[in-house]
């Protein structure tokens, strides 16, 4: 018998305006209406300065590590602008850019890097998840929200996000797996940043793409640009589209880099050379969207400083809010671990200054119980 | 009134609370067509179909995340990991994820779901499929640990399991699958997690037990002779330490049975806790018999591992020599 071809597949790439400024106009003509693209760009250059603003803040001891988003600005916000606003957003932890034009209150991610869980609350009412931090597990959460949302009736769909590195772990495969198996309708987006801290995406991967991960589940796959908002916003929409109409879940590589350290307690230049560095700030997606905005005469050097001025003022305000919203009651802990708080937590809560673990106050001999309800009583006259 | 095993009352108790609330759904390995390697979810999918109940591919870690984002999106799922032994691959959703998204979110999100396992050893069963785990997830915040002892406990426990709005493993121990029959009822009850049952009243010393031991500790009870307080703890966390300790202070000695091993088992909690509670009444350190230290051996060997009526004896025996 003659041997035949089992499987062919080919993956497309998808490139609308490059760094030169080349743009293609079959493509990327009306793809986005000069009103929104003015609105994009003032988003992205938003959340860079957020960047800036948070590295300071932590710089200067007023917030925990932090992961900046700078070079990856067009990737989520491409996903985002695709996106139903009722769309599940299940993402990973530098997707800043399209979880604001979500409408999650930039408060809330700073709030989570400044050490206080009610950051991660304020997602909620936009479909959007909560930031995860151990790498890979959220896109199996995306398919089940979106599995019961279709249990329900609904008909909205799930993007989820996630980097090259946590294409590695075993959670992205069985989320892949379980999606086209079970007919679960997600977006699958690897962010391809090459950097996972100081592992290169050739040590994640040895195939040509990241995108031909999702070939081996039955998924179609799409490559684009990812430092080209023209090209991800195109690419979405393509898979947008298909996994809406198919309710089938389908695969998008974004290519991009990671222009900052990995976060704020990583330093970069221990495992990478400049000039790479230096060749990607050049890939720079909102340098690459204002001058392609400047010569089609939608922006100028006076609206630039004009924008300068107020996203400084709105990301000042911001950082006032989340610095404005005065620490959680130590309690709080304790209160949210369960629906119905147990007994014996209540008792741990109750008595976590004044007595051993465990200890039940009623069994203290009487010089210590006494002891106790002073150092109870000094305890919470100091907390307030 | 029906004359049921545990299986058959798990599996009553999920057609009931599946008929009352739409938003229970089961997932697994194996439960659909095939009704689950014990049956228990055997006739549900005929009678539910396949959107209520359905195979997934053979992923732990990916039926326990799935289920997460099903309940994030407001259902209540019920996922089966078919042995105990296949947990690991699991540990990290449960652990990192649905323990901690209540707390993480500040009520944001919440997962309301009921995960369960058949666990313990005493079946003749291969590798990895006689362990007994439940400490590792009580010491885990955020969960709920539950492991009943009968039919009707069975029926009890999981009808209130699943009505929890938070995650609860649900432990059930395949030794006594099938190992007799009760009375369970037709109509509706639950059991209160967090709540211990007194099995028997006794005044010379207390038994506390879970799962399959206590039925080993119910053997050793009448072959001692005397008399003996058995409290079948039920639930392993959130832990009814307010009944151990009243029984304790009244009998003044302790003995603590379970299959998994001794250091950092349950069992270890429970007689720090009788060391709090009742150190002034004690008359004997708490006694301890349980899994060794060691891997649960192939089982040629595992009745010399579980815990039998006559080392249970022995200890109660240890235990009034004080």
């Amino acid at each position: 018998m003659p041997i035949t071809t089992a499987y062919e597949a080919k993956i497309e790439h998808i490139s609308i305006l490059d760094e030169k400024g080349n743009f293609d106009e079959k493509l990327g003509k009306g793809l986005i209406p000069d009103a929104d693209l003015v609105k994009l760009y003032e988003a992205m250059s938003s959340c860079r300065q957020l960047d800036q603003v948070a590295f300071r803040l932590q710089r200067s001891g007023r917030m925990g590590t932090y992961p900046q988003n700078m070079g990856q600005e067009a990737t989520s916000l491409g996903a985002a602008y695709v996106l139903r606003k009722d769309d599940w957003m299940v993402t990973c932890y530098r997707e800043n850019c399209g979880l604001f034009w979500r409408g999650v209150p930039k408060e809330a991610i700073l709030l989570h890097w400044m050490g206080d869980e009610r950051g991660n609350a304020m997602p909620k009412p936009h479909w959007v998840t909560p930031i995860y931090v151990p790498l890979g597990t959220q896109m199996l959460h995306a398919a089940g929200l979106t599995m019961a949302a279709r249990y329900k009736g609904e008909d909205r769909i799930a993007c989820t996000f996630f980097g090259d590195g946590a294409s590695s772990e075993g959670d992205f495969h069985e989320a892949c797996n379980f999606a086209a198996n079970l007919k679960i309708p997600v977006v699958f987006v690897c962010q391809n940043n090459f950097w996972a801290i100081s592992t290169p995406s050739k040590i994640n991967s040895a195939a040509p793409t990241f995108a031909q991960r999702g070939l081996s589940y039955g998924m179609p796959c799409l490559q684009c640009d990812g430092n080209d908002l023209f090209a991800t916003v195109y690419t979405m929409k393509k898979s947008v589209e298909y996994t809406r109409q198919t309710g089938l879940p389908c695969f998008v590589e974004m290519v991009t880099y990671r222009l900052g350290d990995h976060t704020t307690a990583d330093d970069a230049s221990r495992y990478r050379d400049k000039a790479e560095v230096d060749a990607w700030k050049a890939r720079d997606p909102i340098i690459r969207l204002r001058n392609f905005m400047t010569a089609r005469k939608l922006w100028d050097d006076a609206k630039e400083a004009a924008l300068a001025e107020r996203i400084e003022k709105e990301n000042a305000d911001a950082v006032a809010r989340a610095e404005g919203i005065a620490a959680p009651h130590r309690a709080d802990f304790f209160d949210s671990m369960y629906a119905d708080i147990p007994a014996d937590l209540a008792a741990q809560r109750d008595t976590m200054q004044t007595h051993s673990l465990g200890q039940d106050p009623s069994q203290l001999p009487p010089e210590a119980q006494e002891r106790a309800r002073q150092m109870a009583a000094e305890a919470e006259a100091a907390h307030h | 009134m029906a004359n049921l095993n545990l299986v058959q009352a798990i599996n009553l108790a999920l057609i009931q609370e599946m008929e009352k609330n739409e938003n229970i759904v089961l997932l697994g390995e194996d439960i659909g067509v095939n009704g689950g390697v014990f049956r228990v979810t055997e006739g549900l999918q005929k009678r539910f179909g396949e959107k209520r109940v359905f195979d997934t591919p053979l992923a732990e870690s990916g039926i326990i995340g799935l289920s997460i984002g099903l309940a994030m999106g407001g259902l209540h799922p019920v996922p089966e990991i078919q042995f105990e032994g296949f947990l690991g691959p699991a540990y990290d959703q449960i652990c990192s994820h649905a323990a901690r998204m209540r707390s993480r979110t500040r009520g944001a999100f919440t997962v309301p779901m009921t995960i369960r396992i058949p666990v313990g050893g005493g079946i003749h069963a291969p590798e990895l499929h006689s362990d007994s785990p439940e400490a590792i997830y009580a010491h885990t915040p955020g969960l709920k640990v539950v492991m009943p002892s009968s039919p009707y406990d069975a029926k009890g426990l999981l009808v209130a399991a699943l009505r929890e709005p938070d995650p609860v493993l649900y432990f059930e121990p395949k030794r006594i699958y099938r190992a007799f029959r009760e009375e369970v009822p037709e109509d509706e009850y639950t059991l209160p997690i967090g709540k211990a049952r007194t099995v028997c009243e006794g005044t010379d010393l207390t038994i506390v037990s879970w799962g399959a031991s206590v039925i080993q500790c119910m053997q050793a009870i009448e072959k001692s002779g005397k008399s003996i307080e058995l409290i079948d703890l039920r639930t392993i966390y959130p832990f009814d330490i307010d009944a151990v300790a009243e029984s304790v202070n009244k009998t003044g000695r302790c003995v603590v049975v379970h299959e998994a091993p001794l250091t950092c088992g349950f069992g270890a909690e429970i007689s720090a806790r009788i060391m709090e509670r009742c150190f002034l009444q004690l008359e004997a350190p708490v006694q301890r018999v349980a899994g060794f230290d060691t891997t649960m051996p192939y089982y040629k060997l595992e009745l010399d591992y579980l815990p039998d009526a006559t080392r249970v004896v022995r200890a109660i025996e240890d235990c009034l020599a004080y």
